[in-house]
C-alpha cells in the first residue's frame, strides 16, 4: 500500500480505504448470493397457493448482488477512488483496545453473569487503560453495578443473566 | 373540533402523579443519553425499552417519548459546550453554537437552542394533533397494494433524497430486509435462512441491531478519534435566559421556516440530520447576516435546532397514523407498540383512543417539562462529560450489553450486538447509511406481508401497484424517487447545476 501525505509529521501507514470498500462490497455480494441460494431452496417461485416462502427474499438477494457489484465498481475502479488510509496503526490500536476487552467481557458474562462480569470489566478497563488506582477502580465498578442491580432486579423487576456459575445466587434473586 | 376535545381527554389520561414522575425520569435519562457519546436517541430508547415491559402502554410510551425529547435536547449541550455533536442532527448546531460559547456567550447559545428546540417540537406537535387523525382516517381505506406502495415510497425516498452512493443505500436497505427474513415465515410457517441453527429461528431483533450499530459502533468510532473533552463552562442564570428570550422574537421568520423544513423532512423519511443542515443552509442564504454565519450568530443556532426537533417530532406522524416510522427512533417506539400488544396503524386512532391522545398530550407536556429541566440542569449534565472516557466507555458497553440481553433474555443476542457493532463501525466509516437498514429490519415482515397479499390478489401481476389512481400515484412517486440519482444526473447533463453550498455536508441519516 502506498503511503499518503497527511498533514501530520509521522507518515500514516495502513490499508487504503478503497481496499476495505472493495472487501465490504464483496461481502455484500456474498451475502446476496447466500440469500439467493437460500430462498431458491425454499421455493422462490409461484406455488399452487400463492408466492412461496422464498419469493420476497429472492428479490432482496438480487438487490444485494446488484448493490454489491455496483459499490465494488464505484469504489475500486471509479474515478475518485478513496486512496486515503482507512485506519492507521494508532487508531486501530485504540479501536482494538475497546473491542478486544468487550469480546472478553461477553465471554466472561457467559460464565459469571452480567453483574460480576461488568464489575470486573469496568474495574479492569479503568486500571489498565485509565491508569486509576485499583482501589478507586474497584469501588467505582462495584457501586455502578450495585446501582444496576437495584434498578433492574429490585425496582423494575427485570432479571438479568446470572451466568452458568451464578456467583450471586446467595442474594436470592 | 373533535381533535381539541380528544386532546383534552388525552391530558386527563396522562395527568397522574405516577405519569408525571415517569415523564421527569424519562427526560433526565434522555438528556443523559443525548450527552453521552455512543448513546443516542435510537439505541437509548432501545436499551430502556425492556424497563417498560411491566408498565401500562400509556405510561410506557410517555416515558419512552420523554427519553426521546430529552435526547433531542441533550445533543445541543455537547455541541455548544464541547464542539462535539452528541447526535448527528446537532452537527449543524456546532457551527455557530461553539463559537458563541468561546466568546463567553454559552448561556445565550444554550437558551436559544433549547427554546428553539421547544418551538420546533411544539409546531410539529400541533401539526400532528390535527393532521394525524385525518391521515389515519384516509389510511383506513388502504388495502395491501396501497400499503406496499407506501412502504416502497418510504424506502425509495431514502435512495432519492439521501446523499452518497445510491448503491450503498440499496445495500444497507437490502441487508435489513434480508436479516428481517431470517426465522419463521409468518405466512407458511416455514423456517427461512436459518441454515440449521435453531437459535436463528427467532430471527434478528432490530433492537439488537440498533443497540449494536449505533451504540457499540459509535463507541468504536469515538475511541478511534481518541476523544478528549475540552469544554467551555456553562453558566445559565434566569437573567441570561430572560434576556435571550427577549431577542428571540426577532428571528420569527427563521423559526417558522425551520419548523416547516423540519416537518417536511420528518414526515418524509429524510430525518432530523438533513433537516438541520438544510435549515442552516437556508437561514444562511436568507438572513441579512448570512455572511457572518459560523462566527457565533444566534440565528445559526436557532435554525438547525428548530428544524431538528420539528423533524424528530414529525417522524412520529407516519408511525402513528400509518404504522410506518420516519426515523430509527420512531422505529424503536413502533417496536415498543408491538411488544405492548398494540397494532400500529390507522386503527390505533379508532381502537386505542386513550393511548394515542395520551401520547400526543404527553408530547406537549413532555417538551415543556424538558425545556424547564434542561434550562435548570445544564451545568450538571455538562459535568458528566468531564468524566474521563476510560470510565464512560466500559459503562456504555455494559449498558448496551444489558439492553441487548433484556430484549429476549438471550445470551446469543449479546454476541450479535458485538457483531452489529463492528458492522456499524465499518459502515459509518465507509458512509453506508444505517437508518435504511434499521427501518428495513423493522418493517421487513410487514412490507413482505403486504407484498404477498397484494400479489395473491393479482395472481402475481405487478400491475396491481397501478390498479387505481391512489396506489398508482404512490407507486409512480416511489419509482421516480428510486431513479432520482439517474434522473438528476441527466438533468445536470442538460443544464449545469447550481452550486449548493451545504450539499457536501449532508450525510444520510
Amino acid at each position: 500500500m502506498q503511503d499518503n501525505e497527511t498533514p501530520g509529521d509521522t507518515p500514516r501507514s495502513g490499508v487504503a480505504t478503497y481496499v476495505i470498500e472493495g472487501v465490504v462490497a464483496f461481502a455484500v455480494l456474498l451475502l446476496g448470493i447466500v440469500v439467493l441460494q437460500g430462498s431458491w431452496k425454499l421455493g422462490s417461485r409461484w406455488t399452487s397457493d400463492g408466492p412461496g416462502s422464498g419469493y420476497f427474499p429472492f428479490y432482496i438477494g438480487l438487490i444485494l448482488c446488484i448493490a454489491g457489484i455496483g459499490i465494488f465498481f464505484q469504489t475500486v475502479f471509479g474515478k475518485n477512488r478513496n486512496t486515503e488510509i482507512f485506519v492507521d496503526s494508532e487508531q486501530l490500536k485504540r479501536v482494538l483496545q475497546v473491542l478486544v476487552p468487550a469480546i472478553v467481557y461477553v465471554l466472561v458474562v457467559q460464565f459469571v453473569g452480567l453483574y460480576v462480569a461488568s464489575a470486573i470489566y469496568i474495574a479492569g478497563f479503568m486500571i489498565l487503560l485509565g491508569h486509576y488506582s485499583p482501589l478507586k477502580s474497584i469501588l467505582t465498578a462495584v457501586i455502578i453495578n450495585v446501582i444496576f442491580f437495584l434498578m433492574f432486579e429490585v425496582w423494575f423487576k427485570v432479571p438479568l443473566f446470572k451466568g452458568s456459575l451464578d456467583p450471586l445466587a446467595f442474594l436470592g434473586y | 373540533m373533535d381533535e381539541i376535545s380528544a386532546l383534552f381527554h388525552g391530558f386527563s389520561v396522562i395527568l397522574t402523579p405516577m405519569n408525571m414522575v415517569l415523564m421527569l425520569v424519562g427526560i433526565v435519562l434522555g438528556v443523559l443519553i443525548g450527552v453521552l457519546p455512543g448513546l443516542g436517541g435510537a439505541n437509548g430508547v432501545a436499551i430502556l425499552l425492556p424497563l417498560t415491559f411491566t408498565m401500562s402502554p400509556t405510561s410506557a410510551i410517555i416515558m419512552l417519548s420523554c427519553i426521546y425529547w430529552g435526547a433531542l435536547f441533550g445533543g445541543a449541550i455537547t455541541s455548544i459546550l464541547f464542539n462535539i455533536p452528541g447526535e448527528p442532527w446537532s452537527v449543524a448546531t456546532t457551527f455557530d453554537g461553539y463559537p458563541m460559547a468561546q466568546q463567553g456567550r454559552a448561556g445565550q447559545a444554550l437558551t436559544a437552542a433549547f427554546t428553539s428546540s421547544f418551538i420546533g417540537a411544539f409546531v410539529a406537535v400541533v401539526m400532528i394533533t390535527f393532521l394525524a387523525p385525518l391521515v389515519a382516517k384516509f389510511a383506513l381505506k388502504f388495502g395491501p397494494p396501497e400499503y406496499f406502495a407506501v412502504y416502497l415510497l418510504t424506502f425509495c425516498s431514502f435512495v432519492g433524497m439521501g446523499k452518497g452512493s445510491p448503491f450503498k443505500i440499496l445495500a444497507s436497505m437490502a441487508i435489513g430486509f434480508a436479516l428481517a427474513a431470517v426465522g419463521m415465515d409468518t405466512v407458511t410457517g416455514q423456517l427461512r435462512l436459518t441454515f440449521g441453527f435453531p437459535d436463528l429461528m427467532r430471527g434478528f431483533d432490530f433492537l439488537i441491531g440498533v443497540i449494536g450499530l449505533f451504540g457499540i459502533g459509535e463507541i468504536l468510532l469515538s475511541m478511534e478519534e481518541g476523544l478528549a473533552f475540552n469544554g467551555k463552562s456553562a453558566k445559565i442564570n434566569p437573567r441570561v435566559v430572560l434576556e435571550t428570550w427577549k431577542t428571540l422574537p426577532k428571528y420569527w421568520i427563521t423559526s417558522i421556516r425551520s419548523s416547516l423544513v423540519g416537518i417536511w423532512m420528518g414526515i418524509t423519511p429524510g430525518g432530523a440530520t438533513p433537516a438541520s443542515f438544510m435549515s442552516y443552509g437556508l437561514a444562511k442564504k436568507m438572513s441579512k447576516d448570512g455572511a457572518k454565519f459560523g462566527t457565533g450568530q444566534i440565528e445559526g443556532v436557532i435554525a438547525p435546532e428548530t428544524a431538528a426537533h420539528a423533524a424528530g417530532t414529525s417522524a412520529l406522524l407516519p408511525m402513528l397514523a400509518l404504522g410506518i416510522p420516519g426515523s430509527p427512533t420512531a422505529a424503536v417506539l413502533l417496536g415498543g407498540l408491538l411488544i405492548w400488544g398494540l397494532q400500529p396503524g390507522p386503527l390505533l386512532f379508532v381502537e386505542q383512543k386513550d393511548f394515542v391522545w395520551g401520547l400526543i398530550a404527553s408530547m406537549y407536556l413532555g417538551n415543556l417539562v424538558g425545556l424547564i429541566v434542561v434550562l435548570t440542569t445544564v451545568p450538571l449534565f455538562a459535568s458528566i462529560l468531564r468524566i474521563p472516557f476510560s470510565i464512560i466507555a466500559p459503562v456504555i458497553v455494559v449498558i448496551c450489553a444489558i439492553g441487548a440481553y433484556t430484549v429476549h433474555n438471550a445470551m446469543l443476542d449479546i454476541w450479535f450486538m458485538l457483531v452489529f457493532g463492528v458492522v456499524g463501525y465499518l459502515f459509518k466509516k465507509l458512509d453506508y447509511p444505517l437508518a435504511p437498514l434499521v427501518l428495513a429490519l423493522v418493517l421487513g415482515d410487514k412490507a413482505e406481508d403486504s407484498f404477498r397479499q397484494a400479489m395473491l390478489v393479482s395472481q402475481g401481476e405487478l400491475g396491481i401497484l397501478w390498479s387505481n389512481p391512489l396506489v398508482g400515484t404512490i407507486s409512480t412517486l416511489a419509482i421516480l424517487l428510486l431513479l432520482w440519482p439517474l434522473i438528476s444526473r441527466l438533468i445536470a447533463r442538460v443544464r449545469p447545476p447550481k452550486r449548493e453550498s451545504f450539499a457536501e455536508e449532508q450525510p444520510v441519516d
